[in-house]
C-alpha cells in the first residue's frame, strides 16, 4: 500500500512540475503588471523545440536549453508587441496563443512518431534511503529538482531583493517607478523574457521527463491552467507550488479512479482538471476584494512612459 | 483611419508569406497560387469559400459584442461544440423523421446549447466576479471531452462497425445546399442575416449603445448607471448563441453527422476575425471570406505543395500580431505629440 501511495505522490509532482514551472515564470511577468495570456503558446513551441533539439543532437540538455531561448523568444514577440508597441495585451496573449498552437505543429511535423529516452531519476545516495521521505524527495529527475531551486529563487528575489521590490513597484504603480527614474519598460521585458523561459521549461518538462515524446497540442490546456493558479495563488509562489501539487494530483486521481471501483468513462474523468480549475477560480474570487488587493494594481494596463 | 490597419496587416502578412515560402525552398509565386488563386479558381471553390467563412461570420459577429465592452469570450470553440451536441442530439433523436420542422428546432436548440455553455461563464462572472477568460477557455476542452464520451458511447451510430461517429442526419434534419454543384448551405444565408442583426444591435439599439460606451469608458457608463451585470450576460449570450447555431450548421451541413472533432479551431479564429474586422460587422463579413481563404489555401497548399496544414494557424497568429502592430502606427499618426513624449521616455529609460 504504501508503495502505491509513494507511486501515487510522485505521480503527482511530475505531473504538476510543468505547471510549477509556467505559473512561476507567468507570476513574474504578472507581478511587473504585464498580463501574458499566451503561456499556452509559448510552452507548446518550448515543448517542440526541446523535443526536436534533444531527438537530433542526442542530447537532453541541449533541449532544455532550447526549449528555455524558445520560450523566451515568444515572449520576445510578445513583449514587442504589447511593451514597445502598446497593443491590448489579451489581445496580443491570445494570438501568441494561437500562432504558438500552429507554430508547434508545423515545427513537430517530423518529431511525431519518434521517442526517446527522458531525463532519469537523480538517486542521492544515504539521504534516499530515508523511508518514504528518501524516494519522495531525493530520487527525483534533475529538472524536478530544478524547479524547487526555482520556487527558491523566485520567492527570494521577489521578497528580498530590491530588484524583486522594484519588479513589484512597476506592477503596482508604474508612474511611480518611471517618476523616481527607474526603467519601466526595462523591467517588464524582463520581467517577461523569465516568464516565456519558464514557460518553456514547462513545456520541456512535459516533452523530455513526464511523456517524453511530443504530440500535437500535447499540453492540453496546461498554460491556461497555469494563469488561473497564479490567480488562485493570490500572485504567491508558495501558493503557486500548493495549487500545482494540487492539479497534479487531480491528473493522477483521474487515472487511478476506474482501480477504486468507479465506473465512469474516461472522457468524462478528464474533464476533472478543468472543473477543477473553475472550482477555484470561483472560490478564490467570490470575495471580489482578495483578487483587488492582491491582484497588481497595473495588470494588463500598457504603460505609456509619460502619459 | 482605422480601417487601414487590417489592410497593412494582411498586406504584411502576405509579404511574411512570400518571405517564408522562398526560406523553404519554394516558388513563391507557385506558393501564391496554390494559396489564394486554386482554392476559388472555380464554382465549388467559392461554394467551400462560403462554407468555410459561414460559421466564421457568424461566431465573430457574435463574440464582437462582448468584445466591444471588454466581455472577453474565448470559449466559443466549447459553445460551438455544444450547439452541435445539443442540435445535433435532436437530429439523431428525429433520425426518422422527415418533418419540415425539424431542420427549425435544431437550429434552435443549437442555439440554446451555445447560449447555456456561455451561461456558465456569465453567471460565474456576474455573481461571483470569476474571470471569463479562463473559465470559458476550460469549458472549451470540457465541451469537446463531452462531444467525444457521446459519439464513443451512447451516440455511436449501431450500425456504424464501432467508428467513433453518430448516424448521419435523416434529409430533414440536414441543412439545404443553396447552389448546386456546391456544399453551400443556408447557413451562408444565417450569418449574413447575423451580419444585419449584430450591424441594428450595435447601431440602433441601446443596449448596443450602452456596451460600446462600457468598452471606451468603463467608468463613464457606471457614472451613467448602465448595469454593467446585464452587459455580460448580453454580451455572453449572444457571442453563445452565434456560436452554437454555427456548430450546428456545421454538422448538419458539411459534416451530415457528429464526430469526435466538429471543428477545425472555427471558436479560435473567430476571435482573430473579429479583431481584424475591427468588431464591426461589415468588417467582420470580409474578415470571414479571408479568412476561409487562409484555411482552404491551407489545404490546398497542403495537397499541392506538401505543406502541413499547421500552417494555416501560424498565419492565423501573424495576421493578428501585425494588426495589433500596425494599431500603433495609426494611433501614432492621430496623436503626434504622444510620438514625441513617447520615444524621448524611451531614450531617457535606456
Amino acid at each position: 500500500m504504501t508503495e502505491t501511495i509513494i507511486g501515487i505522490l510522485l505521480a503527482t509532482l511530475g505531473a504538476g512540475t510543468p505547471l510549477v514551472y509556467a505559473a512561476l515564470g507567468e507570476l513574474v511577468a504578472e507581478k511587473s503588471g504585464v498580463l501574458n495570456l499566451g503561456v499556452e503558446g509559448m510552452m507548446l513551441v518550448g515543448a517542440v523545440c526541446g523535443f526536436a533539439v534533444a531527438a537530433d543532437s542526442g542530447n537532453l540538455w541541449f533541449g532544455v536549453g532550447a526549449a528555455i531561448a524558445a520560450g523566451a523568444a515568444m515572449a520576445a514577440l510578445f513583449g514587442v508587441l504589447t511593451l514597445t508597441f502598446q497593443a491590448n495585451q489579451v489581445a496580443a496573449g491570445l494570438a501568441l496563443t494561437i500562432f504558438g498552437v500552429g507554430l508547434s505543429a508545423y515545427i513537430g511535423l517530423d518529431y511525431t512518431s519518434e521517442s526517446l529516452t527522458g531525463l532519469q531519476a537523480v538517486v542521492i545516495p544515504v539521504l534516499s534511503q530515508i523511508p518514504i521521505v528518501g524516494p519522495l524527495l531525493f530520487s527525483l529527475d534533475p529538472l524536478l529538482y530544478f524547479s524547487f531551486v526555482v520556487f527558491a529563487a523566485v520567492t527570494w528575489f521577489l521578497y528580498r531583493t530590491k530588484s524583486g521590490l522594484l519588479l513589484r513597484a512597476v506592477g503596482e504603480s508604474p508612474q511611480s517607478a518611471h517618476a523616481i527614474g527607474y526603467p519601466v519598460i526595462r523591467i517588464r521585458y524582463m520581467a517577461v523574457l523569465f516568464g516565456g523561459a519558464m514557460a518553456g521549461l514547462g513545456g520541456a518538462y512535459l516533452a523530455l521527463v513526464y511523456t517524453p515524446l511530443w504530440v500535437e497540442a500535447m499540453t492540453a490546456g496546461r498554460g491556461w491552467i497555469s494563469l488561473a493558479l497564479v490567480v488562485f495563488a493570490t500572485w504567491r509562489p508558495a501558493r503557486v507550488m500548493v495549487g500545482a501539487y494540487l492539479f497534479g494530483g487531480v491528473t493522477i486521481v483521474q487515472f487511478h479512479i476506474q482501480g477504486f471501483g468507479v465506473d465512469l468513462p474516461s472522457q468524462l474523468l478528464s474533464t476533472l482538471p478543468y472543473l477543477a480549475t473553475i472550482l477555484v477560480l470561483v472560490l478564490i474570487s467570490r470575495n471580489i476584494n482578495t483578487i483587488r488587493l492582491n491582484a497588481p494594481a497595473s495588470l494588463a494596463k500598457a504603460y505609456h512612459p509619460a502619459a | 483611419m482605422s480601417y487601414l490597419s487590417p489592410l497593412i496587416a494582411v498586406g504584411l502578412t502576405l509579404v511574411t508569406g512570400l518571405i517564408f515560402s522562398i526560406l523553404i525552398g519554394l516558388n513563391p509565386v507557385s506558393a501564391f497560387h496554390a494559396f489564394f488563386i486554386a482554392p476559388i479558381d472555380d464554382l465549388y471553390g467559392l461554394g467551400e469559400l462560403g462554407v468555410k467563412a459561414a460559421p466564421l461570420m457568424l461566431i465573430a459577429v457574435g463574440l464582437a459584442i462582448g468584445f466591444r465592452s471588454n466581455i472577453w469570450n474565448i470559449g466559443a470553440e466549447g459553445q460551438l461544440t455544444v450547439g452541435a451536441i445539443c442540435g445535433g442530439g435532436l437530429g439523431l433523436y428525429f433520425y426518422e423523421s422527415e418533418s419540415s420542422w425539424l431542420l427549425p428546432a435544431m437550429i434552435v436548440f443549437g442555439a440554446i446549447g451555445g447560449m447555456l455553455w456561455a451561461s456558465i461563464p456569465a453567471f460565474l462572472r456576474t455573481r461571483f466576479s470569476t474571470n471569463e477568460i479562463l473559465v470559458s477557455l476550460m469549458l472549451n476542452y470540457v465541451a469537446v471531452l463531452i462531444l467525444s464520451y457521446l459519439v464513443h458511447g451512447p451516440w455511436r451510430d449501431p450500425d456504424g462497425f464501432n467508428f467513433p461517429e453518430s448516424r448521419i442526419f435523416s434529409d430533414a434534419g440536414t441543412l439545404p445546399i443553396i447552389l448546386a454543384e456546391t456544399r453551400l448551405h443556408i447557413g451562408i444565408l444565417l450569418a449574413l442575416g447575423a451580419v444585419i442583426l449584430g450591424w441594428v444591435f450595435v447601431r440602433k439599439s441601446f443596449v448596443g449603445y450602452q456596451m460600446q460606451v462600457a468598452g471606451m469608458a468603463e467608468f463613464a457608463a457606471r457614472y451613467a448607471g448602465f448595469k454593467r451585470n446585464r452587459m455580460v450576460w448580453t454580451g455572453l449570450l449572444v457571442g453563445g448563441g452565434a456560436a452554437g447555431v454555427a456548430g450546428l450548421c456545421e454538422v448538419a451541413g458539411p459534416i451530415g453527422q457528429l464526430l469526435p472533432s466538429v471543428s477545425p479551431g472555427y471558436g479560435y479564429a473567430a476571435i482573430i476575425v473579429a479583431f481584424v474586422g475591427r468588431l464591426h460587422p461589415v468588417g467582420i463579413m470580409l474578415a470571414s471570406l479571408l479568412m476561409s481563404l487562409l484555411y482552404l489555401g491551407g489545404e490546398t497548399a497542403q495537397m499541392d505543395l506538401g505543406l502541413p496544414s499547421a500552417i494555416t494557424g501560424v498565419f492565423q497568429g501573424v495576421l493578428l500580431f501585425y494588426l495589433l502592430a500596425a494599431d500603433l502606427f495609426i494611433n501614432f499618426r492621430l496623436r503626434m505629440t504622444q510620438v514625441v513624449s513617447v520615444l524621448s521616455a524611451k531614450g531617457s529609460a535606456s
